[in-house]
């Protein structure tokens, strides 16, 4: 074997020569994506950023029928004390009426499966192409299904969050939350 | 080509013969940009590539000069650049200049395109030229896109939110692309860093795709308004004196109307509200990007779809790589093809009607309008010219560039 001349080689046939250029070419490969990762996770969020991932909140002040919005990961958090009439509405809509089906339940429950249904806690950043929406304030222009509505590009949102009409194609994000107790809650 | 004119030249100095000798830069010039053969009737459309590249020098000269006063940071972005405008000296001059440069980069870059599409300067054998040309129109949407960013201003935050949204359109890694483009949970200080590192990066990029630009456009010459190739010398005249006095004389003109826009009304194509500092949790009542970028939101705003309207908008540019393609007719200018050229000018008319679709909220008759202006926009690439070069009939064509500009002297 170690006495074997280069082999005849005729067309197509692969000689030593090749698949060492092959595996070489293979390996140099690997080894470029491998040195590409660290200049592309890079971009990637720090861990100071990762670090800044959670914040309480003290609900207690919040009166039925207002809303606040607090800062959570540089975006905004939408939390509304629902009146009755506002969970009475959100309730009654047909699943087979929104764009994105979630039940009004669904979005009230925090992750330890307790279902809160007067708070309404939601990334206040309409699911399009990211704006604010309108309706957290008094005297805004909550649209026509008296919830939130994005003045960026139309999309109006319900009493529960839900997207109703417009451009964007999801609800607006329930962030993870726990009421640690009655009146606090803790986001993300 | 280049070489049927004169001979190789011959350098008295010395020192340039030397040097010569070991680097050819002279010849270079000499064979390029002097005894260069250049079509004899050139119009003054001709002017907006020397124009264009005057901007490019401009714009970086200025961008140099404000990147020793900018700070890039959320907290200090806003106040340094008014800091530039208030403080520093000639600073307000350096950065309208500079703001305002964008603009005027744009308009000269617009016309060129236009100029290239009235006149079929894309057709056989400019088709990588303008490929080239699309690139580079990418990059500077690009690069502006990220400079606009970069004053941290209302507008500065929310535009970047919503264009950087647009990729969050995308199915399955949407979400993870735009936490890695913003580097956070939203528009942040990673997300100025990084735009400020590439704004500064992308324009040299720009110049190494303008000089292949550059080189692809010597290797068959520059197209001109009669689309015919030049037959012999009496077909072209030697690019210097004479067009770099055309050339000269435009820019000169140019400069004027950019001057007077900087020095007047700095502020006319900005936008007051890019004026009240960045507020992550305030929306402006209307976003609307640089006017530059409006016909292309009007296209994203015109699809009642987030993914359709992302990939429309980039569809509207996508269409331009493939255009050289998607005309059929082989003849090169408007001037020989009575029909394509009034749909030339519709189209024309078609991207401002997108612009001020753009420029509108997204309400009342703004809406069906900017659908019908898009779907025009994608009919006259898609459809109108693979069968127009089909059927059009073009009127005769003059033997030569010569007889084209004596006919015309004469007449």
């Amino acid at each position: 074997m170690a006495t074997a001349s280069v082999p005849a080689g005729g067309h197509g046939d692969p000689t030593r020569r090749d698949f060492l250029m092959v595996a070489t070419g293979a390996l140099g490969a690997v080894g470029a994506a491998a040195v590409a990762w660290p200049f592309i996770n890079n971009l990637n969020p720090a861990a100071d950023t990762l670090a800044l991932a959670s914040i309480e909140v003290n609900v207690q002040p919040i009166e039925v029928g207002q809303a606040i919005t607090v800062k959570w990961r540089g975006k905004p958090v939408f939390i509304r004390h629902r009146t009755a009439q506002d969970i009475k509405e959100a309730v009654a809509v047909p699943m087979s009426e929104l764009p994105d089906p979630q039940t009004d339940n669904s979005r009230v429950t925090d992750t330890a499966k307790k279902v809160r249904p007067e708070w309404l806690i939601m990334i206040g950043v309409c699911t399009h192409l990211g704006c604010v929406p309108l309706g957290n304030k008094p005297g805004q222009d909550k649209g026509p299904y008296g919830g939130w509505y994005c003045p960026c590009h139309g999309s109006a949102y319900d009493t529960s969050g839900r997207i109703r009409k417009g451009p964007a194609p999801l609800n607006l994000v329930i962030p993870e939350y726990l009421f640690t107790t009655d009146t606090l809650v803790r986001i993300g | 080509m280049a070489s049927s004119h004169g001979t190789p030249p011959v350098f008295n100095n010395k020192v340039i013969a030397w040097i010569d000798h070991r680097l050819p830069i002279f010849s270079y010039i000499e064979k390029e940009y002097h005894t260069f053969p250049t079509p004899r009737n050139f119009n003054y459309f001709w002017n907006f590539g020397a124009i264009a590249t005057v901007m490019l020098v401009l714009m970086i000269a200025t961008g140099v000069v404000l990147a020793t006063n900018y700070t890039p940071h959320v907290l200090m972005a806003f106040d340094s650049v008014e800091r530039i405008d208030r403080d520093v000296p000639q600073g307000w001059l350096i950065r309208d200049m500079h703001m305002n440069g964008a603009s005027f980069f744009f308009i000269a870059v617009y016309v060129h395109i236009f100029r290239g599409m009235y006149y079929g300067s894309y057709k056989a054998p400019r088709e990588l030229l303008w490929i080239l040309g699309v690139v580079i129109f990418l990059l500077m949407m690009a690069t502006a896109f990220m400079g606009y960013v970069l004053p941290w201003g209302q507008m500065s935050f929310w535009g970047a939110t919503v264009i950087t949204s647009l990729f969050s359109a995308i199915p399955v890694v949407g979400d993870s692309i735009t936490t890695w483009l913003w580097g956070g949970f939203s528009i942040g200080n990673p997300t100025l860093n990084r735009f400020y590192a590439l704004h500064y990066l992308l324009p040299f990029v720009i110049v190494a795709v303008v000089a292949l630009h550059v080189v692809a456009l010597h290797v068959h010459g520059s197209n001109n308004p009669t689309g015919i190739d030049p037959k012999g010398p009496q077909d072209t005249v030697p690019f210097h004196p004479y067009y770099t006095m055309k050339d000269g004389f435009g820019v000169v003109v140019f400069l004027i109307v950019y001057s007077a826009v900087v020095f007047f009304a700095p502020d006319y194509l900005g936008d007051a509200a890019n004026y009240i500092p960045a507020d992550p949790l305030v929306t402006p009542t209307h976003i609307v990007p640089e006017w530059y970028f409006l016909p292309f939101y009007a296209i994203l705003r015109a699809v009642p779809d987030k993914l359709g309207g992302v990939i429309a908008m980039f569809g509207a540019i996508a269409v331009l790589f493939i255009l050289p393609w998607l005309d059929t007719s082989r003849v090169r200018s408007s001037t020989y093809r009575p029909i394509y050229k009034w749909f030339m000018l519709i189209l024309v008319a078609d991207v401002v009607v997108l612009g001020l679709c753009g420029a509108n909220p997204p309400a009342g008759f703004w809406i069906p309008l900017s659908q019908v202006a898009t779907l025009y926009y994608f009919f006259h690439f898609l459809i109108l010219l693979p069968i127009l070069g089909k059927i059009e009939r073009p009127l005769p064509m003059p033997p030569s560039i010569a007889d084209a500009v004596l006919k015309k002297k004469a007449g």
